[in-house]
């Protein structure tokens, strides 16, 4: 509903999809993980997926990155296969792991996110342009002063910001965040969420699998709940009304008792 | 094998047209290093092959922590040992090549050979089994090193007799043709990381990112780990096959106490390594003790007034940095509430949004 209004850009290709996913199954042993899965992104939009745990989120996330081979059907980021990381540039990405300290290694949180123009700059320098978005990204997301610290220096919160700068700097259409509040504490997870606010206002395209689900419901344009399967999918208000998250959390147990029957 | 020995002759060949040429440069470095020793009376560059230890020992210490970092902050230190021990199975098979068909292929050249070749079967079991697991390389270290010592063993006769320099290392081994081969080893290394650093500091900062971002991350650890190869082959010369991995891990380790940034580290990296080798070759002269553990001591040394100069630096820094400590508080709150009370907390914030 909200995509139409979205920018210059949206009226080029808004008809094209960022993401689209179809009839997706996929199972690290015979038990699928996802199945039968559709999901469509257009852009502008901010769709937050939330679920139980491991009720395939996250392997749903890294299934449209093209980080596993579906078993069947089709994912498609940006037009192309999944698996074929083409114009990657145009995607950002902040994994669940952020908070994760036992890497010590030595690198500033401009390196960081200066990698965001790496993709840009394929073989060639990095320039000082590139450099120059890079320190506007960290601004956007007020860690500016932030810059010349060890990025393994900062709080939850501020890693985040800082992986959403490598996304902005890299001047990516989709963000995809897996997670992204684990570890953090709650005053900077609604500082967060704001954040994300401003920046689907100005245009970008937010896909976010996150496990608080007042959070999704509050801030995301559109949820899709998922246990395996799609249980729900639309606005937020008609979800909190529905009884979709009761199935969807309730579902293990059944599924289990089913099997046991067939 | 027949095949090594076809590749061993083939570079031998490739390498054939521009030795001249290095070769020379070569001659000027000693010339030149020759008459500043006159100058300033510094005995022990009266001799050649002190030019060449030099000379060697300078570009090792800057290929070997420039591709040590890229490896110790993947927690893949190990690696550069492996192959070191499975250069020696080169060395061997060069000197047993060299004894059975008379040919002159330098060990070292077979060296290389079977060092990218070992590279790239760890590659080969850490994309099948999707880890590089330590037991794997374990497995590659001590077959390398068995094979080295089987073959050796096999032609007693004259083999025996060298082998210490290739195990310890020694500097007045390296002749010119050896220098030669390190500055091409060391032309290779500099050229692919210059063109590549982006990628690899990707890979080796976050390896799902660099994928999602569209890098093609196995290719970058097999050109990675070959580049090991090449430079614990170049290092072998007056490190030794024990301790060359030493040099791709203990100056990366004391630069990281002490730098903030990537780039940082590797210039830290580089500069100490330059300071273990010229002290450590230095030292090994005047006191007639073997240079690579002569260095590897200075190295460490080096590391531990890092550790100590790092504390000091950190404690100065924790002074004026308030907000370390909130993110310190986080993670211990963090730590302190249960997993499975978080999936509770959803539910009831679910309740609530309701």
């Amino acid at each position: 509903m909200s995509e139409v209004s979205n920018g210059a850009s949206a009226a080029g290709d808004g008809g094209d999809p960022l993401v689209d996913v179809r009839g997706l199954t996929f199972g690290y042993a015979a038990t699928p993980v996802v199945e039968d899965v559709d999901l469509r992104v257009d852009r502008g939009e901010y769709v937050g997926i939330v679920g139980p745990n491991g009720s395939g989120k996250s392997t749903l996330l890294r299934l449209v990155l093209g980080l596993h081979e579906a078993d069947s059907g089709t994912a498609e980021l940006l037009g192309h296969p999944a698996r074929a990381f083409a114009e990657r540039e145009r995607v950002g990405y902040v994994a669940q792991d952020v908070t994760e300290d036992e890497k010590r290694m030595p690198i500033t949180v401009s390196e960081v996110v200066l990698m965001g123009r790496f993709p840009h700059a394929g073989f060639g320098r990095v320039t000082a342009a590139d450099r120059d978005r890079a320190r506007d990204a960290l601004e956007t997301v007020g860690i500016g002063h932030l810059a010349d610290r060890r990025i393994t220096a900062l709080s939850g919160g501020q890693r985040q910001r800082a992986y959403i700068a490598r996304a902005l700097a890299g001047e990516a259409e989709l963000l995809v965040l897996d997670e992204p509040t684990v570890g953090v504490d709650a005053e900077s997870v609604d500082a967060f969420f704001d954040l994300l606010d401003g920046l689907v206002a100005d245009g970008l395209t937010v896909l976010l699998v996150e496990h608080d689900i007042g959070a999704v419901i509050e801030h995301a344009s559109r949820v899709v709940c998922l246990n395996r399967e799609v249980y729900f999918d639309g606005d937020p208000v008609a979800f909190a009304e529905s009884d979709a998250l009761d199935r969807a959390y309730g579902t293990n147990i059944r599924r289990e008792e089913g099997g046991i029957r067939s | 094998m027949t095949a090594a020995v076809a590749a061993a002759a083939a570079s031998v060949l490739l390498l054939s047209a521009p030795f001249d040429l290095l070769s020379r440069l070569v001659g000027l470095w000693s010339d030149g290093l020759g008459w500043v020793g006159e100058q300033l009376g510094i005995a022990m560059l009266d001799y050649v092959f002190m030019h060449h230890a030099f000379l060697v020992g300078a570009l090792i210490a800057v290929m070997a922590p420039l591709i040590g970092t890229f490896l110790v902050h993947r927690q893949l230190a190990l690696i550069g040992d492996a192959l070191a021990h499975t250069a020696f199975a080169g060395v061997a098979v060069g000197l047993f090549v060299n004894s059975v068909l008379g040919a002159g292929i330098s060990p070292y050249v077979t060296a290389v050979v079977v060092a990218v070749i070992a590279a790239l079967a760890i590659e080969l079991i850490a994309e099948t089994t999707d880890a590089y697991n330590d037991v794997s390389m374990a497995i590659v270290l001590s077959t390398g090193f068995a094979l080295g010592a089987v073959l050796i063993s096999l032609n007693t006769g004259g083999l025996a007799v060298g082998i210490n320099q290739y195990l310890f290392g020694n500097l007045s081994t390296v002749s010119r043709e050896n220098a030669v081969l390190l500055v091409v080893l060391f032309a290779i290394v500099a050229l692919v990381v210059t063109v590549t650093y982006k990628q690899l500091l990707y890979v080796t900062f976050d390896e799902t990112a660099a994928r999602v971002a569209g890098i093609n991350v196995p290719w970058y650890n097999r050109l990675m780990t070959t580049l090991t190869a090449l430079v614990v082959v170049g290092a072998m010369q007056i490190m030794g096959v024990i301790l060359v991995a030493a040099m791709l891990v203990v100056p990366v380790a004391a630069a990281a106490q002490l730098a903030r940034g990537f780039r940082e580290a590797l210039l830290a990296s580089v500069v100490l390594a330059q300071i273990a080798v010229v002290a450590g070759i230095t030292l090994s002269f005047n006191y007639n003790t073997t240079a690579g553990g002569t260095i590897v001591l200075v190295a460490v040394g080096v590391y531990i007034v890092a550790v100590l100069a790092g504390k000091v630096q950190s404690r100065r820094a924790g002074d004026d940095l308030p907000e370390r400590e909130g993110a310190e508080g986080g993670a211990a709150e963090r730590g302190a509430e249960p997993s499975s009370g978080g999936a509770g907390d959803d539910v009831a914030g679910a309740e609530s949004a309701d």
